[in-house]
């Protein structure tokens, strides 16, 4: 295992379990507050899996001054916290900390309010995503962002990592859907970001809790911007000889002033492995496909398409199919949607990154890709949000084989800083957490990461809110660094090596 | 008139930071009369100028901060595209940097996003002469807190923004301004109820008598929806977007206080006394009122939203909603995070920041 808690990040107290357990039992009954070891297990890891760590102690708050007493408690006392949604993170946000709290917002799960004039939803931080849609679906109306996860993660976890959808190209991501906040402050204060309209005065500080990874501070409410449910939506699905030209064809699609609601390709690779489970009917002979989705009104959509199918044509696509019903849009985009598990049937595990680059580049980090996966020995396949340049490389591995796993970690380094080196970043969506953070030493300037550290001690000076997440420290650059060479230079000579 | 200042704008923040002398940054001075009256010596950016990378089919742009809108929106609409959030220029001159740290977004605000909502990336001086830059130029970026967005409506007191890299979309192939008579509370209904329906909307404003609402879209779609949504075609719809926008509307034409409120869309009228124009479809009002400050932040916060006195004077020098205390810690220490020194802008947003 590669990522190690540096001594840097670690937070150290000498508090007893039992007699920290009876203050919170004070403002938590029992039954809320977990410690056997059994009870802490299902908490031991999110999404990434590879990585675990026992708890110290589980709080299941279930009210705002729940939330404020935990805090408060943990801040007299020197104790870390982790916020924790539904532990579908990709990135280790949620992974606990052994002397550490973990707060799940697991009982934080109704809907307070449909406010059907404003088009607005006041929620918990722990509604399914997915169940926000839904509750909205009698009004006609509907939450945009919806990552393929939707009906498992919360909106809490959306808002911390301000996570993506298929959609997002045109309906943006979570921070463009969010109106306010109410977060719980290290300090115990309740504050109220956003507004109730569109803006709100003094500094921004919705957009700056949004992605922020559970570091400043514990959301406990949420108001969304719901949307009304497009009347029509309809899908193409354009096979391509080679992933240039594919490549070109979206960005043929985007220079023509079109804006498809979904823009997604996958190469060959993973089409087949697609199919296999699926059966979407997909050309497995192709190299690359494109999905281009558009919704709206039915005269638009039409006319989009129109535009849409003739592009394909003219960028070389060797067929250009039309979904003709809502069930065969459905067929078309279950492929794609089914892409992690279909991996997840070949292969005994596999790991999926989340770059993102600028567009055109990609056929230059496809080949990249490539050449790692031959010297790694290991197959790679990759699905992209093409409309946004968000590149999702799977690698395929065996975490049984002895070392394969710190290989795989190893390539999927190498490939983050391809990213890089071609001006995108080391995450579109799924977050830093523990799992890019010496990444971000490759991203960062050492004055970048001291910014990013002052603005999280304005928020939580003594550094308990998920500590070791998200911000590498300098000292854990710098052992990195001697490692890595960051555009033909050490990164951060000014401090020392270890 | 391309120029990369950047070196020399560090090296003006260095000397403030070893003097300690408080620096006002200035754009062009376009937006002087917005927020409250700051000291001091000038830092002026409108020679830091230029578009630094422009790539229609990523729909991203990256300029330097003092590059005059009306040069960006010229370039973009050579490629068929725009700056979505559709800003106020509210002057000739105006800079992109000056239009960022103000945060103005225009009548497509609530259609197509804000300022904050297109900002990807920016490079920034902080307060310790420091130049950092933040987020890139792709459109999904996660890595480290959002700092670009953070800069944009600070009003410059968290940094000088040196560079800044945009969303920007395709203009619409067609827009079509309809008018409707109406009450204000039909009105308010009315336009909330079209916001919660899939019209392709992209503008909705009331004047006190009429809704003017703009569609957006290929010429068969706004034919089309035309069809269905009726109204009276306004031949000068392009005219009343822009006034509006700039102020130039006769509305604006008038002396005395004129104030900002920003609340949920359908919120009722409220009962402040005064002229009232309503834009975003009812969640932008602006009103003309000789009322005392006080009655209308409280008349604002007690509706949910918040109010700003656009132009105009205060009794009590107050221009921006107050902030409730454990918020204003939170701007305190957000200020010290960047500006250890209290260097840029003072006093320009709140008297103690
Ligand atoms: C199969 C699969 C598909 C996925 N697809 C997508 C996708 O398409 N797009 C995408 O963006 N992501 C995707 N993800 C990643 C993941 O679902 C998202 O990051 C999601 O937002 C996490 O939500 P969660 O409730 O599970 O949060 P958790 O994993 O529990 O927590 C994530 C982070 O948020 C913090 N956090 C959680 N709740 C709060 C709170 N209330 N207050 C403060 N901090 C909090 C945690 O501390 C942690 O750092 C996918 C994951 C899986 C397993
Ligand atoms: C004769 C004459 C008449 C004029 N009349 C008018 C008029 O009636 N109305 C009008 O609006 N304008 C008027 N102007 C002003 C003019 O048009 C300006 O040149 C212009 O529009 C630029 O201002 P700005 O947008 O750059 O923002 P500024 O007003 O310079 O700045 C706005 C805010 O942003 C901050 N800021 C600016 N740049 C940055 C940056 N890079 N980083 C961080 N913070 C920054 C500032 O500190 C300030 O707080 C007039 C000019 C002349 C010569």
């Amino acid at each position: 295992m590669t990522y190690r808690v540096h001594p840097s990040e670690r937070i150290a107290h000498r508090v007893d379990r039992n007699h920290f357990l009876c203050l919170l039992s004070e403002h938590i009954e029992r039954g809320r507050l977990l410690f056997d070891t059994e009870d802490l297990r299902p908490y031991e890891c999110d999404g990434l899996s590879a990585y675990r760590e026992l708890p110290w102690i589980v709080a299941l708050p279930e009210t705002i001054e729940e939330v404020q007493a935990v805090v408060r408690l943990c801040r007299e006392h020197g104790v870390p916290v982790v916020a924790r949604g539904a532990g579908t993170g990709l990135s280790g946000g949620a992974l606990p900390i052994a002397n550490g709290v973990l707060l799940s917002l697991a009982k934080f799960n109704r809907i307070i309010e449909i406010d059907r004039a404003n088009r607005t939803a006041r929620v918990q931080p722990g509604v399914r995503n997915l169940a926000i849609s839904e509750a909205a679906a009698p009004y006609g109306l509907y939450y945009a962002p919806d990552p393929s996860s939707q009906i498992a993660c919360t909106i809490g976890g959306n808002v911390a990592e301000n996570s993506g959808g298929v959609h997002c190209l045109k309906y943006g991501l979570t921070v463009h859907n969010v109106l306010q906040v109410r977060v719980v402050t290290m300090d115990g204060e309740l504050v109220v970001l956003g507004g109730s309209g569109y803006d709100s005065p003094g500094y921004d500080l919705l957009a700056l809790i949004t992605g922020s990874e559970g570091l400043l501070g514990v959301i406990v409410e949420i108001t969304v911007k719901l949307l009304p449910i497009p009347p029509c939506a309809q899908v193409l699905l354009a096979s391509f000889d080679s992933v240039e030209e594919a490549g070109g064809a979206v960005a043929a699609i985007i220079g023509a002033g079109l804006l498809p609601a979904g823009l997604e390709m996958m190469d060959n690779i993973t089409i087949r492995v697609v199919e296999d489970f699926v059966h979407a009917g997909y050309p497995t002979g192709a190299a690359a496909i494109v999905l281009c989705e558009f919704d709206g009104i039915a005269e638009q959509v039409e006319s989009d398409l129109l535009k849409a199918r003739e592009i394909f044509r003219a960028e070389g696509a060797t067929e250009v199919r039309q979904s003709t019903s809502e069930a065969e849009r459905k067929t078309f985009w279950a492929g794609r949607k089914a892409a992690f598990p279909a991996a997840g049937r070949i292969s005994p595990d596999y790991y999926c990154m989340d770059g993102t680059i600028p567009r055109k580049r990609l056929p230059e980090v496809l080949r990249r890709i490539s050449e790692l996966s031959a010297q790694y020995g290991l197959v790679v396949g990759n699905v992209f949000h093409a409309g946004d340049g968000n590149l999702h490389p799977l690698i395929l591995y065996d975490a049984n084989n002895p070392g394969e796993l710190e290989r795989v970690e190893e390539l999927g380094g190498k490939i983050l800083e391809a990213c890089v080196e071609v001006g995108g970043t080391i995450t579109g969506e799924h977050g830093v957490g523990i799992e890019k953070i010496n990444q971000m030493c490759v991203q960062f300037r050492a004055a970048e990461l001291a910014q990013f550290h002052s603005v999280k001690a304005a928020f939580d000076p003594a550094g308990l809110l998920n500590p070791g997440k998200a911000i590498p420290t300098l000292h854990r650059c710098a052992e990195f660094g001697a490692m890595h060479v960051h555009r033909g230079q050490i990164a951060h000579p000014d401090l020392e090596r270890f | 008139m391309d120029a990369d200042l950047s070196e020399s704008l560090r090296q003006a923040v260095a000397e403030a930071t070893d003097s300690g002398t408080p620096l006002t940054i200035v754009g062009s001075g376009s937006k002087t009369f917005y927020g409250r009256p700051s000291s001091d010596s000038v830092v002026g950016t409108a020679g830091h100028a230029g578009v630094l990378r422009y790539e229609p089919t990523e729909l991203v742009l990256t300029v330097r901060c003092g590059t005059r809108l009306s040069d960006i929106e010229s370039v973009l609409a050579e490629c068929g595209q725009m700056l979505p959030f559709e800003p106020p220029h509210l002057g000739e001159n105006a800079t992109l940097g000056g239009t960022l740290a103000c945060g103005f977004s225009g009548p497509r605000r609530p259609f197509a996003g804000s300022a904050r909502d297109c900002m990807l990336g920016c490079r920034i001086l902080n307060g310790k002469g420091e130049m950092l830059s933040f987020g890139g130029e792709v459109m999904k970026n996660v890595a480290g807190f959002d700092i670009s967005r953070l800069m944009v409506g600070a009003m410059g007191t968290l940094g000088v923004i040196l560079e800044a890299s945009l969303k920007v979309s395709p203009k619409p192939e067609r827009e079509l301004t309809v008018c409707f008579e109406r009450s204000i509370e039909e009105a308010l209904n009315t336009m909330n109820l079209w916001c919660s329906q899939p019209w392709p909307l992209s503008g909705l404003a009331y004047d006190g008598s009429r809704i003017y609402a703009r569609l957006s879209g290929s010429d068969r779609a706004v034919d089309a929806v035309y069809r269905k949504f009726g109204g009276d075609v306004c031949a000068e719809g392009d005219e009343f977007w822009r006034d509006l926008r700039e102020q130039r509307h006769e509305f604006f034409r008038a002396d005395g206080n004129l104030w900002r409120i920003s609340l949920a869309p359908a919120t009722p009228a409220l009962d402040l006394p005064g002229t009232w124009f309503y834009d975003w479809g009812g969640a932008l009002r602006w009103l003309k009122t000789g009322a005392p400050s006080e009655n209308v932040f409280r008349a604002a916060e007690a509706a949910g939203g918040h109010a700003s006195l656009f132009r105009g004077r205060s009794g009590d020098g107050r221009v921006f909603q107050p902030l409730p205390n454990g918020l204003k810690a939170l701007h305190a220490s957000l200020k010290r995070a960047f500006d250890p020194m209290g260097l840029f802008n003072p006093a320009r947003l709140y008297e103690d920041l």
